[in-house]
């Protein structure tokens, strides 16, 4: 029973990564890209270190906890460096593509 | 009213105690008295020592509706990432990608964090900047409105995302933090 929602687990947690993944190579400008890391990844991530919560809790003696830890920290640093890499692009002035709406709303930093 | 000072000098943020001692206690794997004890003495100790160098920031006044948001935030990321995921796979002519400017109530630094945190990880939007930029201001002046700009991978209704942001990630806010 264990080994079914561990793998069940661990299938959705690599679909979702994979998914990151191919918006990553997939998108067509810089801004679009970002989108597939910072959120598809997050899930897939709290989805395989779940899996291995309940496979280190059931084959050892004793809970293992140090996997909430892990996933609270990509909670906390997905966010914050997907804006300094935004944050830097804007500076930087990449292109986005053509039919991007309110672009006029990006203000100039000099 | 919104509260910048704690209540105790001798613990400056007690969730920030809290936090330090459950992830003492999550590192080492144990809950032995030993830890327990070391857990609180750097619980203590960190904060107080720190507090000087940090800026006040106004303090969590209803924890029971940061909770509730928390869970409520929980489930967006969910629902965000199956959304994505969607539109990633799908065809990227049909996506129509756009900047929006969302007027901000809040005005300190921490909530604001907060809030762009939240909108990076839910549906489709990704947080990118805070206007007016810090460098143009002067020392200590405060701005009259604050702007958060943001990146919509699929924009379809401005005015509706905006209304979203504001009512479901920023009003509870604005109620935890009461400002």
């Amino acid at each position: 029973m264990t080994e079914w929602i561990i793998s069940i687990l661990l299938l959705i947690g690599g679909t979702f990564v994979l998914v990151g993944s191919i918006g990553l190579v997939k998108m067509p400008d810089f801004f679009m890209r970002l989108h597939g890391p910072t959120k598809a990844t997050t899930l897939g991530m709290a989805s395989l270190l779940t899996a291995a919560m309940v496979f280190f809790s059931t084959t050892q003696a004793g809970l293992s906890v140090k996997e909430i830890l892990i996933s609270l920290f990509l909670l906390l640093t997905a966010p914050i460096s997907a804006y300094m890499m935004i944050k830097s692009a804007i500076h930087h002035k990449l292109d986005s593509i053509e039919r991007t709406q309110g672009k006029d709303n990006i203000e100039d930093d000099c | 009213m919104m509260r910048l000072e704690a209540k105790f000098k001798w613990l400056p943020t007690p969730l920030r105690s809290l936090l330090l001692f459950m992830v003492w206690l999550l590192l080492n794997n144990s809950v032995s008295a030993g830890h327990i004890v070391l857990a609180t003495i750097l619980a203590i100790v960190i904060p107080w020592m720190t507090s000087p160098f940090r800026t006040k920031q106004p303090l969590l006044i209803k924890p029971g509706l940061a909770f509730r948001h928390l869970m409520l935030v929980l489930y967006d990321i969910i629902t965000a990432n199956v959304q994505v995921a969607i539109l990633i796979l799908g065809p990227n002519k049909k996506l129509t990608p756009g900047f929006v400017k969302v007027p901000l109530d809040l005005t300190h630094s921490m909530p604001i964090t907060i809030l762009a945190s939240t909108v990076s990880l839910t549906p489709g939007t990704v947080s990118a900047e805070v206007y007016p930029w810090q460098e143009s201001l002067m020392e200590g002046e405060e701005p009259e409105q604050r702007f958060l700009l943001i990146h919509v991978l699929n924009l379809t209704d401005e005015e509706a995302l905006i209304k979203t942001i504001k009512q479901r990630y920023e009003a509870p806010l604005k109620e935890i933090f009461q400002c």
